[in-house]
């Protein structure tokens, strides 16, 4: 079931016990980390998690206070940036301001030993392959930010890495530029075979392009998982709230002999499986999170084989495609958001509108932490 | 009513008439004052009005000012020259100082360390040019003390009154002024910039050459135009380091107006140093400018 389970002779990256302090301040606490060659690999967390300083110290701008740092079978410690086999994509993008587009492609090949026509050829191809081909002759000056980010790109690739570091590349686009860009790395990354890694808060960034997500908060690891499991199965209330949208409700955990069942105020009681507690069960008062698209409201005239609640309509947000209710339900502490597809025929409920509510046990997970 | 009540143009004109006036009755003024008894005579304490070119033909053709004979350079090239020195050594020494302060000294200490380096301005400049006199003299600092130890017998006699000692002064007096611009501009560097150019394969050295160096030519060329143009205008130095013989283009003009009563030669003598001062920074402007274009 964990995608980590089958892992390939050596993975290509494997962080042991790095920490990173600055002073008083402890910046990485302990990560363990082993990524694999080809794979789109994601550190996710807000702002001050410590995935920036994880990521330089990769790429060798930091020095980890302890831990080991293996990159394709040899230990980085003491190996400066320009002698590690890992490129990185900077949120500035860092263009050099005083040389040409095709120039600042070129930078890294001052040492590469063909001619130079066929640098300049390999220049015209790396432009050519993030899409600013005939560029190379423009000031870099007079770029756009997007434009800015592909010849960061095209810098870094032309060096054929190992390893591509992208530190919140997309984070100073539009938010229409950036989700073709999404789209347009997880082509490239197919394409050029090399592992990537990023650095985002973006939650969404992070599911939309990634084989594995590394979700950090405070310096640790919180969880490590595939999107789906992360998004279906996070194992604790930090991890559920940071990524999409979840209803936290109290409830009472306790185990029936290897049945793990559940008590959810206002709603009822409910059995769920094993693997619905991925952080593991504390028996006693807990919480439980329940996705607002596992819920739905029973529009006049529907009937449903799932459990019912009812409750009135205490909020609407109409986002065209969809419409997000917040229903509060007698018992329950908190309105519950509900998101619904509109559908032809299924009307916007008003606010003060009484309506059912259709849950499932299955859909529900245990956040014991 | 107030000046802020009336219209942008009119708030405009009143805020801006004081400096123009000042700079037009204390610069272009005397400026087209001078421009104008270039092509004067000079008689007695009068002049004659009558339009004429003899003082640039005596500058262009007499060997005492640009063009030298055998044994002496031109009072012009010379002054050029010891500008120019003046100036590249000023430069060369000013970068490591704004290096170190931009890239080296913590943040915080930084408006403590250009504090630091502008204490000489607190004392005249007058007083420097003299301490430098101290210092180098026949009986000055490092002849006595040279002397002390033995290393000497005799005082050093080349460390004053030439040329090299109004170097070394003036290259000290305008450091700051080398200083302050490079500064400024190694602050305006993106830092990551230098994190790229290591991340694409560079040591930290060739990054100072083909991103640091390259970033601060802005500054250089600030640096160079602050020093070379008041140094070549600097009269002072010159008449008290070069002693009684001693003449730059300054101190020459300075002569013609006064001691010398010619002061047609002089404002003809000002106008063409202005010229090729205004020639030679022109030069490195248009460099500059080159530079900041991307170069294709």
């Amino acid at each position: 079931m964990n995608v980590q389970s089958k892992p390939p002779a050596t993975p290509l990256i494997q962080l042991r016990g790095i920490h990173k302090h600055y002073g008083d301040y402890h910046a990485l606490r302990g990560i363990d980390l082993e990524i694999r060659q080809g794979e789109f690999f994601s550190l996710l967390g807000p702002s001050g998690c410590g995935k920036t300083t994880l990521l330089r110290t990769i790429a060798g701008f930091e020095q980890p206070s302890s831990g080991q740092l293996v990159i394709d079978g040899k230990d980085m410690s003491g190996v400066p940036p320009n002698h590690r086999p890992t490129n990185m994509v900077f949120q500035s993008y860092a263009i050099f301001p005083h040389l040409t587009v095709a120039e600042n492609v070129g930078f890294g090949l001052r040492r590469d030993p063909r001619p130079k026509e066929q640098r300049a050829r390999a220049v015209a191809e790396a432009l050519e392959m993030v899409g600013l081909g005939g560029y190379g002759n423009r000031a870099a000056h007079a770029l756009s930010g997007g434009q800015r980010q592909r010849v960061a790109l095209a810098r870094a690739l032309i060096l054929k890495p190992k390893v591509l570091l992208l530190d919140e590349p997309l984070s100073a686009l539009d938010k229409k530029l950036r989700e073709n860009m999404q789209v347009e790395l997880i082509r490239l990354q197919r394409n050029v075979g090399i592992t990537f890694i990023l650095v985002t808060h973006d939650q969404e960034e992070a599911l939309v392009m990634s084989d594995r997500i590394a979700v950090m908060f405070e310096g640790a690891i919180g969880q490590m998982a595939d999107p789906e499991t992360l998004y279906r199965r996070p194992n604790s209330r930090r991890v559920a709230e940071f990524i999409g949208k979840m209803n936290l409700l109290p409830a009472e955990v306790g185990m029936e002999g290897n049945r793990i069942v559940v008590e959810v105020a206002g709603l009822g009681r409910g059995a769920v499986e094993p693997d619905q507690a991925p952080g593991g069960v504390i028996e006693g008062n807990s919480t439980v999170g329940i996705r607002p698209e596992t819920l739905s409201l029973l529009f006049p005239g529907e009937t449903t084989d799932r459990r019912v609640a009812e409750g009135v309509v205490d909020e609407v947000v109409y986002y065209g495609d969809m419409t997000y209710y917040d229903v509060r339900i007698p018992g329950v502490e908190e309105p519950l958001t509900i998101s619904m597809k509109n559908l032809i025929g299924r009307p916007v409920l008003d606010v003060g509108t009484p309506t059912k509510v259709a849950w499932d046990e299955r859909s529900l997970v245990v956040l014991s932490r | 009513m107030s000046i802020f009540d009336r219209s942008p143009q009119a708030r405009t004109a009143a805020l801006l008439s004081p400096p123009f006036l000042y700079s037009l009755l204390l610069l272009a003024l005397p400026l087209v004052a001078i421009v104008l008894i270039s092509f004067w005579t000079q008689t007695g304490l009068d002049f004659d009005t009558t339009f004429t070119l003899a003082n640039y033909r005596a500058i262009f053709t007499q060997p005492q000012y640009i063009l030298g004979n055998a044994q002496n350079w031109g009072v012009i090239p010379v002054s050029l020259f010891v500008s120019a020195t003046v100036t590249a050594i000023t430069v060369v020494l000013a970068y490591p100082v704004a290096y170190f302060v931009s890239f080296v000294v913590d943040p915080s200490r930084k408006s403590l360390w250009l504090f630091l380096i502008t204490i000489p301005f607190w004392s005249s400049y007058l007083i420097r040019v003299f301490l430098w006199k101290v210092i180098l003299g026949f009986n000055g600092v490092i002849n006595t003390g040279l002397q002390a130890l033995g290393v000497i017998r005799e005082p050093l006699e080349f460390l004053l009154y030439n040329l090299a000692s109004v170097i070394i002064t003036m290259a000290h007096a305008y450091a700051v002024f080398a200083i302050l611009p490079i500064y400024v501009a190694l602050e305006k560097i993106d830092r990551s910039l230098l994190e790229a150019s290591q991340d694409l394969g560079e040591s930290r050295f060739s990054t100072f050459l083909r991103v640091t160096l390259p970033l601060s030519v802005p500054g250089i060329v600030g640096a160079v135009l602050i020093v070379f143009i008041p140094t070549i205008g600097d009269y002072v130095t010159p008449q008290l380091m070069l002693g009684a013989g001693g003449r730059l283009v300054a101190n020459t003009i300075q002569t013609q107006f006064f001691k010398g009563n010619d002061a047609p030669l002089g404002a003809a003598l000002s106008i063409v140093t202005m010229l090729m001062v205004g020639i030679i920074s022109l030069v490195f402007l248009f460099l500059n400018r080159r530079w900041l274009r991307g170069r294709s």
